[in-house]
Order: C-alpha cells, then structure tokens, then sequence
C-alpha cells in the first residue's frame, strides 16, 4: 500500500518535471538545429546536427554583445544603488526613533498597492524633460530605491540587537560608520536576498525598457528579442538562440544562489 | 537608542530612498490622476499648453469604448480562469513536495521553480512556438493521444486560454514556495490527533489543512491577482492582443494608447481604472479574510 503510494507519487513528480522543463530544453535544442530544421512533424526534440551559427549569427549581424551589456550593466548599476538605498532607510525606519516614523512606513507600506503602469506616462514625460528617454539613467533612476526592498531590510534590521549599535556608539563611531560597518555586515543574508531579487527584476523587465529605450543601441534584452521575434517570425532556431542569451543568465544565477532567492519568497509571504 | 539628533540623523538616512520614491513614484501617480483629466495628446508632447482639462471626459469616453470593454473583460477571464487555476496547481505541487514519502525535494522544487525565474518575454517566445498549429509541441502531444491540430494563438476562443496555460506553467512554482512554508508551519500533532480519531487523509486535507491555510491563501490570492490584472507581455509578443482583440488586456491598451497613439490622457484614465479594481479587489479578499476569521 505504502509502496504504491510511493510509486504514484513519484510517478507524478516525475511527469511533472518533464512537463514543466520541456519548453526550456526544447528552446536548447531548437537553438542548436540548423535554420529551418525544427520545422518538421513530428517536431524534432533533439538536432540530427548541433550548430552555433544562431548564435554566431546574433553577435555578427545582430548586436546581441551590446544588449548583453546594457541588460548586464543595468541590473547591476540598478542593484548596488538601490541596495545603498533602500538599506540606510530600512535601516533607519527599524532602529532611529523620529516623529511620525510608524505613519511614514506605513504609508509606504499602503501605497505598494499602486501597480507601476500609473506612473509610466508621467514618468516618460519628466524623464523627457530631463532629457533622459533613451539614457541608462531612464531606467535607473525609478529603480533607486524600492518599498519592497525597504521593508524587507527593515524586518531583518529590527531583529539586530541594540546593544550592538550602543556597544559601537561608545567606542566613537559615527552613525554612518556604525551603519557601514556593524549594520551592513550584519544585514548579509538579507542584502544577498534582495541584491537577487533586484537584479533579476531589472534583467526580466520589459515593459519599461520598451518605452524608454527608444533607440536599437539601447535596448536590454527582453526589448530586443521582443523586436526580434516580432520581425523574423519564421526564423525559429535564431529566435531561440536569443531566448537562451535571455534566460541563460538568470537561470544559472538562480541555480546558484537559490538558497537566499526561496527565502526571500518566504519573508515576503510571511508578513502578516 | 534615546538620542536628540536621532531624528535629524535619520533623515539623512532616508532622504535618498524617500527623495526618490517621492519624485520618482509618488508625484507621478499624482500627475497621472491630473493627466487623466486632461486631452493630453501627441501635440500637448511639444507644448504643455495644448492640453485641456476635461472633467470626466476620459472616465465617459471609456464607457462607449468597445475595446476598453473588450480589454477589461479579456483581463477578467485571464484573471478568473487563470488565478485559481495557478493556485490550485500550486497548492498539488506544494502538498506532493511536502509529502513525507518523497526524496530528492530540492531537484524537484528546482525543476518547477526554474520557470519563475525565466524571462517572460523569452519564455513567451518559446511558447509561440510551443504553440505553432503545425509544428508546435503541444500538438504533437495532443496528436498522440488522437486530438486533432488546434490553433492555439489563431483561434480567437483558444488564444487567451493558451496564454492562461503559459501563465500557469510560468507561475505555479513561485505560489507553490509559499504554501510549502505555511504546509511546514500546521503543527504535527493536528494530523496525528486526527488520524488517531480515524480522519481519512481527505478529511484531514478539508478540515485541517485548508483551514490552517487560509491566511496564506488569501495572501497568495491577493499577490496572484495584483500580477495577473498586470497582463502585457504575453499578448504583446504572442498575439499584439489578437485574434480579433481577443488577448487585449487593459495594460496592453493602456500602452497602444499611451504610446503609440499618445493619448494619454485617456491612457492615464485607464491606468486608474487599472488601479481601481486591484484596490477593490484587495480590499474585497482581505475582508473575507477578516470575517473568516473572526468567526
């Protein structure tokens, strides 16, 4: 009974793993199947013949090293600023006592109601006014600081006893010292979390890169690939190279640090 | 930590993220609930002064507007059809991975998880083609189990369930980590005292695990439906919101009008209306929420 209990479950966990990974590995394998191969019935899942030229083909003609670069220097600029940010303020909402502290934080709490799209037209036209559609800066100066970010650092630095802070405050450091070197050591893990979280926001973001970048030097790579495959529609085996460049680098940081990127998910969804 | 220049420290200490949240989020909302009172259009773009205020022109114009019905309700189906769906798949995938009988969790959480952190636009790419009438995956599947060759993104009446179908997929395993942590949070005993009364498995599932649940549901419900109300890439590079509008969502028009024919005044109107239902929705299941839970 058990036994049988046991192969079902299996059997289960099993079709549903197949299920769930055959897009990502057939996007493998299509990108390595000569142009036009995986037109084919039945649809071929692996290539008779493994070829790069799609990728080749996306760095010579197209300009995939350049949407390499601003998808790989956005995330990370937008990471290290917004976590500076956001951890001096998640810092000082959990340990500074100020007039109005508890109202403040839970203003900011209330308004992470408010879906992204109310800004985007407003904000495309101030940006425009400064000149600054179809700069890096489009991107990251509404990435700087984050409420989410914020209160996540905030929970954790709750958490760091006092007598710390008041340990180093009498041996003479200053506040921001005390910050940067007693909070920000302390505060790893979560930093770790949220640089992750972050980074892969900003890497897998479309919607606001579509708008700002208006120039093709410019464009990350989710507005790139998008382009792309709304132009070579029939041209399947380079679309799938660049979905690969897309979510390649995502997936094996992932892979990596998975750890601190699942219990992020669960402080998060644990904060009532 | 009772200092007098605490106060002024910490506003140094905020004012980065708050100067920026304030600029750059807060004072855009407001300007956009200005904007949505407006004709602001591709000309008021060069000079502010082309634009007029209208009162509620906007918020009028959108009940004669066929295609803000369209794109409501094509939001609402994708929402209604395709929330509960990921829920209720993600809630399985937890339970199974949570079972006691099962080894080697961390592969398995890793395989349904990989999704999540794809790129959408990639990953609707590779869909499209998963999709393709002749050559597509799904097809070829559905043809050895003797269903004939469907349309997915052609057929107007199978484009948004396709597109529900990836969502899923993408989604599930973001859900599923947050019910294995409220699984790991019901206390043993509960089971054990109920299997010692002779509760089945079922019956333990209906009135222990679901009740224990709810707060971790409502919050997932609340999270799923913010995102899903959100739906713009899928239609944007599978179908452009077609067959026949039928993938339109609110976002989607929300962007062709904003801009690409930069009416945006009349976009920001639909941004609030955006706005509007997630806050009632919200507000709705939080409610639910409160009085279950009282009683």
């Amino acid at each position: 009974m058990k036994k049988g209990m046991q192969v079902l479950l299996y059997g289960i966990l099993i079709v549903t793993a197949a299920v769930t990974l055959a897009p990502l590995a057939w996007m493998v394998t299509v990108s390595l199947m000569p142009t036009g191969a995986s037109s084919a019935f039945p649809p071929p899942f692996l290539p008779t013949q493994v070829t790069f030229e799609h990728y080749a083909a996306l760095f010579s003609r197209g300009n995939l090293g350049r949407y390499l670069f601003n998808s790989a220097f956005l995330s990370v600029t937008v990471t290290l600023v917004s976590l500076v940010f956001n951890s001096l303020a998640g810092y000082a909402f959990a340990k500074y006592r100020f007039a109005g502290r508890e109202s403040l934080f839970k203003l900011l709490i209330a308004s992470m109601i408010i879906p992204s799209q109310v800004t985007m037209l407003p904000l495309f036209l101030m940006l425009n006014k400064m000149g600054l559609i179809n700069t890096y800066m489009g991107v990251i100066i509404p990435g700087m600081a984050g409420i989410f970010g914020i209160f996540l650092i905030r929970q954790f630095a709750m958490a760091i006893p006092d007598s710390l802070i008041e340990a180093a405050r009498i041996d003479g450091a200053s506040d921001f010292r005390i910050y940067w070197s007693v909070i920000l050591p302390l505060c790893k893990p979560v930093l770790i979390t949220l640089a992750i979280f972050t980074f892969m926001g900003t890497w897998n973001d479309f919607l606001w890169p579509l708008i700002v970048m208006t120039d093709d030097s410019m464009y990350t790579l989710p507005v790139a690939l998008a382009n792309l495959s709304l132009e070579h529609v029939q041209d399947t085996e380079l679309m799938m190279a660049g979905s690969v460049m897309t979510v390649l680098p995502v997936l094996l940081l992932f892979v990596a640090v998975q750890k601190y990127y699942i219990s992020g998910i669960m402080a998060g969804g644990v904060k009532e | 930590m009772e200092n007098r220049g605490q106060g002024r420290i910490a506003f140094f200490f905020l004012a980065p993220a708050l100067l920026a949240i304030g600029i750059f989020f807060v004072l855009p909302v407001l300007a956009a609930l200005v904007m949505s009172f407006t004709d602001f259009d591709m000309y008021s773009l060069a000079n502010l002064d082309y634009a007029r205020f209208v009162g509620f022109r906007n918020y009028l114009r959108l009940f004669d507007d066929p295609l803000f019905w369209k794109a409501l309700g094509n939001t609402l189906y994708f929402l209604l059809a395709g929330g509960p769906l990921s829920i209720a798949v993600s809630l399985a995938a937890a339970l199974l991975l949570n079972a006691r009988l099962v080894r080697f969790k961390t592969f398995f959480r890793l395989a349904y998880f990989a999704p999540v952190v794809t790129t959408l636009v990639a990953v609707s790419v590779v869909w499209r083609f998963v999709y393709h009438p002749r050559f597509g995956l799904l097809n070829y599947a559905l043809s050895l189990v003797g269903v004939g060759s469907i349309d997915w993104l052609g057929d107007p009446h199978w484009a948004m369930p396709a597109i529900i179908l990836m969502a899923v997929w993408k989604n599930f395993g973001y859900n599923m980590i947050i019910f294995i942590a409220g699984l790991q949070n019901i206390p043993r005993e509960l089971y054990e005292a109920a299997s010692i009364d002779g509760a089945s498995p079922w019956q333990q599932f209906v009135s222990i695990t679901l009740p224990m649940l709810a707060p971790t549901t409502v919050f997932i419900s609340v999270i799923t439906m913010i995102g899903y109300f959100q739906l713009f890439a899928e239609p944007y590079v599978m179908t452009q919101g077609g067959p026949l509008n039928s993938t339109l969502s609110i976002v989607l028009y929300m962007y062709q009008q904003g801009f690409r024919w930069w009416s945006m005044g009349y976009s920001a109107a639909l941004a609030f209306v955006l706005f509007a239902f997630i806050l009632a929705g919200s507000l709705v299941q939080t409610r639910l929420q409160k009085r279950a839970g009282a009683r």
